[in-house]
């Protein structure tokens, strides 16, 4: 059997060059402007510190006291999550019943809204979308100015940019639900608040619990992280012990920050499998 | 005689009733074990410092040649976010080989605790850990972006190599081409448009999440706002919050563009 050594060329081959050359090209300014220099990685007094550092990870601080404290911490992290998620909601609910337009009783039989009202559902919206736009990293930042270090900042943080966000998703839920028995609610003379109760609950409150669930789930996230601008909770301490390069301090609380967050997970997931 | 039927009670379970319970218990616990200022909230001198604390941000700070420096610091979001994505995916498809179980189940075990530990650690917290290898600045922040993203992509990556169809791999493999072509010329262009979304998802969410990632000193439009707000340069740190704002703004709205142009 003879064998023919045909060399396919890519056909395609000089458009491929060319385009890795312009992807180099815009490579290099962002290479430029990150810094990016990955020989300081292995710069000797680097590598020392780093060496250290890494080498705490692997005796995690073990002794009761500390064990206490982490954990005395990691449920103050919960609970910032929970209140600052409660204080939220003290927010977001009123929000969605203003800015809800099926819960609007002048655009009943003409479909139009009355100008005022219009006005006014607009204005929550440009308010929520403002609460939610700022990171809730930089509300803790402002936050700690106001009213210093610890957890209240925090819970201030995520009541803000939690109700934005929750409002809006709660209002979407409503609209995409099944209108009729709100509408005939509505049209039979019951009051906005009623309508709501009777009407629009029902049809959605599995899937409005499980988004609040599935919230709460991140809030309990974010408030670990908010911790290293000082807004108290697990991330606060885990922030000193980088500080103080105790590498097995912040081996321990990683330990305990994976775990509360993969418990959280799942606790979650329970919930909202529950709720079908 | 009265004829009229009411509609059956809704049942209730005790489970349900426990659980309700178990909130409440939740909440009111949280409240109580927090050390909350509750004078920063409501109280009348509270209400006063905050807002003379807001009309400090007004008007932002906007002479040209700090608008330059916002400018660079905005370039610097953007730049890192692009290279930790790049480095991200780099590392993603190395490790999403072994992940998809290519080179046997122990390894593919392994891999994907790696992927696990690399994943469930937040951006800002690698930031604030390499720090100490990289130092000061946004280079820390390129490395934190790319050790999260790589974690999720590469988890994402390996689940598309899984579900990829096997079969046009196996007819190159049993007519004698080589597994490195095999998989080059079969399976890889089944799952790229699927990573190239994934890529360009998370390079949106790495823009957002560099613009702040500068707050434990990662370089970028946070290291900007944590250096004027320490200051208490309120004015510029108004500045940055509305140039993250923009930013922000900007990113949603071509991505919306590009979703629709791709999907339609």
């Amino acid at each position: 059997m003879a064998q023919h050594a045909i060399i396919h060329r890519d056909p395609a081959w000089r458009g491929r060059v060319i385009a890795a050359l312009v992807c180099l090209a815009l490579l290099w300014p962002a290479l430029v402007y990150s810094e990016f220099k990955p020989w300081v990685l292995f710069d000797m007094r680097s590598l020392r510190s780093a060496g250290k550092f890494l080498h705490g990870f692997l005796t995690p601080a073990l002794d009761r006291e500390f064990l206490l404290m982490v954990l005395e911490q990691t449920w103050q992290t919960v609970a910032i999550a929970t209140a600052g998620l409660t204080l939220a909601l003290l927010g977001a609910i009123p929000a969605t019943l203003i800015i809800t337009d099926r819960l609007s009783i002048s655009r009943l039989g003409t479909g139009r809204m009355r100008a005022p009202a219009a006005a006014l559902r607009q204005l929550v919206r440009w308010i929520l979308i403002l609460l939610r736009s700022v990171p809730e990293l930089v509300w803790a930042l402002l936050f700690v100015r106001v009213v210093g270090l610890g957890p209240t900042a925090g819970v201030l943080a995520i009541a803000i940019s939690y109700s934005g966000m929750l409002g809006k998703v709660y209002a979407e839920i409503l609209e995409s639900s099944d209108a009729r028995a709100t509408e005939a609610l509505l049209s039979n003379g019951s009051s906005r608040l009623a309508a709501l109760l009777y009407g629009a609950l029902p049809e959605s409150s599995s899937e409005l619990v499980s988004y609040t669930v599935y919230r709460w789930e991140c809030a309990i996230r974010g408030s670990a992280v908010m911790g290293f601008v000082g807004a108290g909770g697990l991330g606060q301490r885990m922030q000193e012990s980088v500080n103080n390069m105790n590498g097995g301090e912040v081996s321990t609380m990683l330990i305990m920050f994976v775990l509360l967050v993969a418990l959280a997970d799942v606790v979650s997931r329970m919930l909202r499998k529950r709720l079908g | 005689m009265n004829l009229r039927r009411y509609p059956a009670r809704p049942r209730r379970s005790l489970s349900s009733a426990l659980l309700m319970l178990a909130l409440a218990a939740l909440v009111v616990g949280s409240f109580a074990s927090l050390p909350l200022q509750w004078a920063a909230f409501f109280t009348a001198d509270a209400i006063r410092s905050m807002s003379e604390f807001l009309s400090g941000f007004a008007p932002p700070d906007m002479e040209p040649q700090f608008l330059i420096r916002v400018a660079q610091a905005t370039a610097e979001t953007l730049s890192m976010s692009a290279l930790g994505t790049l480095l991200a995916v780099a590392l993603a498809l190395a490790l999403a080989l072994p992940a998809a179980g290519r080179f046997g189940t122990p390894l593919r075990v392994a891999t994907r605790a790696i992927l696990n530990v690399l994943r469930s650690i937040p951006e800002l917290v690698w930031a604030s850990l390499l720090l100490v290898a990289a130092g000061l600045g946004p280079f820390a922040g390129t490395l934190a972006l790319a050790a999260h993203t790589s974690g999720v992509l590469g988890r994402l990556f390996a689940d598309a190599l899984e579900n990829a169809e096997l079969l046009p791999e196996t007819t190159l493999r049993t007519n004698g081409a080589s597994a490195m072509s095999a998989f080059l010329y079969a399976t890889l262009p089944q799952t790229l448009p699927q990573m190239l979304s994934y890529t360009l998802y998370r390079w949106e969410n790495n823009i957002r999440a560099a613009a702040i990632l500068g707050v434990v000193g990662a370089g970028g439009l946070g290291q900007l706002l944590k250096y004027n707000l320490s200051l208490f340069n309120m004015p510029s740190a108004a500045t940055v919050v509305i140039a993250m704002l923009l930013l922000v703004a900007l990113v949603d709205a071509v991505s919306y563009t590009l979703r629709r142009a791709l999907t339609r």
